[in-house]
């Protein structure tokens, strides 16, 4: 338990560190277009796939569920678009991406400090928090609402394709369905915790690898408990938040 | 000048260095002799500040350093150069932006002449016709020297250099001996420099330390070594064959 706090302070500490003005904007949109590159760019084939099928299976399992005659078709439409929007497109694609995006920037952060590259950047007077880790949380937490968004339309035209090429339901009605009852504040209420779990991820892997120690064994161990931890939070603050918000 | 008073450092309640006390001078190259794991490299980076003493001050003219705010530690740094034993180039860079990097931050200079500089440097470490190239895809003894180029790359006012020359040929470890020697006093930088080659040690040996288990336990220069009573440095400075045979012929 002492650790924990430990740990939380710590991790305060470096925030305040990362969290100042960059020593030249000009470093830091250098920085900031390589990371959306290494963090958003690279994870939209992997976000696609899986959005795309589980838009699919989503839309397979409610139509299997609703052979009812009295329940009208298009809430499979309606089912669809809730389970994408509520929770899947931002909680589980944020837990996909902890792993993605969290081991890759623990890594990466945390072989610097063992080579001590990190070290190098200090002595020369270079705040190597901002310089490292502010871009990357930036990117992260600015671009995660937007891979939220696409997963869900994605979603959307995954179970749109199953539809058309089993025929469980008329396209038309899947249409009527998604239209239905549509609330847009589910949207930005999720775009929103899509913004928090990325900040997250961003920060606690960048967290861990900037502590990183005992050699490549040691960066493999920190980037395991950066992609633990920041799980775990995603699903706590998933709790908060959909109680505060909903 | 950067003076050093009665410096502890432990790990875990190991004492790795004990009271330390030494003054490095601008305009000279000092060296830090001794064997493998005396404390050499735990010295250096208590002087920049990457390790905390468990005791004792370090002085940069009349600045306590070790008490400082970081804030305040940063403005020296950049007046510092420092080369890492393991040379800790930055592999997102070429070798050329690895020199640049550092000017990026702190010069309003333009691109061509950030390269100019770059290429200054690397002339004077006797590499070129690297630029392009990833600290992977170079020898361990280029990146040493791509290390030295970067830490001269903004004319510090202190150099630190970690065993400049482990890895280097006879030839090029003269070279750069006499490169630090040379801007050391160009440029009257403080130069601290840990190593065990006796060859530096001859050469450019103006102001020697010698670190023992770590405590300094004898001090001078390149030509009181060799007629010092000081048993552990007769062992470590007439470690082989050919030193003992001179010694005995005097
Ligand atoms: N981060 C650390 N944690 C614990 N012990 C350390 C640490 N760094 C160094 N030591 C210990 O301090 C002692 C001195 O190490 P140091 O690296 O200064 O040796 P050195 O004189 O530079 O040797 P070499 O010539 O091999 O580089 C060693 O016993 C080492 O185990
Ligand atoms: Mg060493």
């Amino acid at each position: 338990m002492k650790k924990l706090f430990d740990i939380a302070g710590d991790y305060f500490l470096l925030m305040l560190r990362v969290f100042r003005k960059p020593e030249k904007w000009s470093i830091f949109w250098k920085q900031f277009w390589t990371e959306s590159n290494k963090l958003v760019i690279d994870s939209l084939v992997i976000v696609s796939i899986i959005s795309l099928s589980v838009g699919a299976v989503i839309v397979i399992q409610t139509a299997s569920n609703l052979e009812s005659p009295f329940i009208p078709k298009l809430y499979v439409g309606v089912m669809a678009r809730e389970s994408l929007v509520l929770e899947f497109c931002s909680t589980m694609i944020a837990l996909m991406l902890a792993g993605k995006i969290g081991s890759n920037i623990s890594s990466e952060i945390g072989s610097m400090r063992i080579t001590e590259q990190i070290d190098a950047m200090e002595i020369m007077g270079v705040n190597s928090a901002n310089f490292l880790i502010l871009p990357k949380i930036c990117v992260a937490t600015f671009f995660g609402p937007f891979l939220m968004l696409m997963s869900f339309f994605i979603g959307l035209i995954g179970g749109g394709l199953i539809i058309s090429v089993t025929g469980i339901i008329t396209l038309a009605q899947y249409v009527e369905g998604l239209r239905f009852a549509f609330k847009a504040y589910y949207i930005f209420y999720s775009m929103f915790k899509m913004g928090v779990f990325c900040f997250i991820i961003a920060s606690i892997s960048s967290y861990f690898g900037y502590n990183a120690k005992g050699g490549s064994l040691g960066v493999g161990k920190f980037s395991t408990q950066a992609i633990v931890i920041s799980s775990t939070l995603i699903l706590i603050f998933d709790l908060i938040l959909t109680k505060l918000l909903l | 000048m950067i003076k050093v008073q009665n410096l502890y450092k432990e790990f875990d309640g190991r004492n790795v260095l004990n009271n330390i006390n030494i003054e490095f001078k601008p305009g000279e190259c000092s060296l830090i002799i001794g064997a493998s794991g005396s404390g050499k490299t735990v010295l250096l980076k208590n002087l920049v500040g990457l390790y905390e003493p468990e005791k004792g001050d370090i002085w940069y003219d009349n600045n306590n350093f070790t008490r400082m705010p970081l804030s305040q530690k940063k403005i020296f740094r950049k007046e510092m150069g420092m080369l890492f034993q393991q040379s800790a180039l930055f592999d997102f860079a070429t070798v050329e932006e690895n020199i640049i990097f550092p000017m990026n931050f702190f010069t309003d200079w333009s691109l061509e002449e950030k390269l100019e500089r770059a290429n200054f440097c690397l002339k004077r470490v006797n590499l070129e016709n690297a630029n392009k190239l990833y600290p992977s895809q170079i020898s361990g003894g280029m990146q040493k020297r791509v290390g030295i180029a970067r830490a001269i790359a903004l004319n510090p006012k202190y150099l630190f250099c970690d065993e400049p020359n482990s890895g280097l040929d006879p030839t090029t470890s003269i070279v750069i001996d006499h490169l630090i020697k040379e801007i050391t006093q160009e440029y009257n930088i403080t130069t601290v420099i840990n190593t065990h080659d006796m060859n530096s040690v001859m050469e450019i040996g103006e102001h020697i330390g010698f670190i023992h288990k770590g405590e300094l336990i004898w001090q001078g220069n390149n030509k009181e070594i060799m007629d010092s009573e000081c048993q552990p440095l007769n062992d470590f400075v007439f470690a082989n064959n050919l030193a003992r045979q001179l010694k005995k012929r005097g």
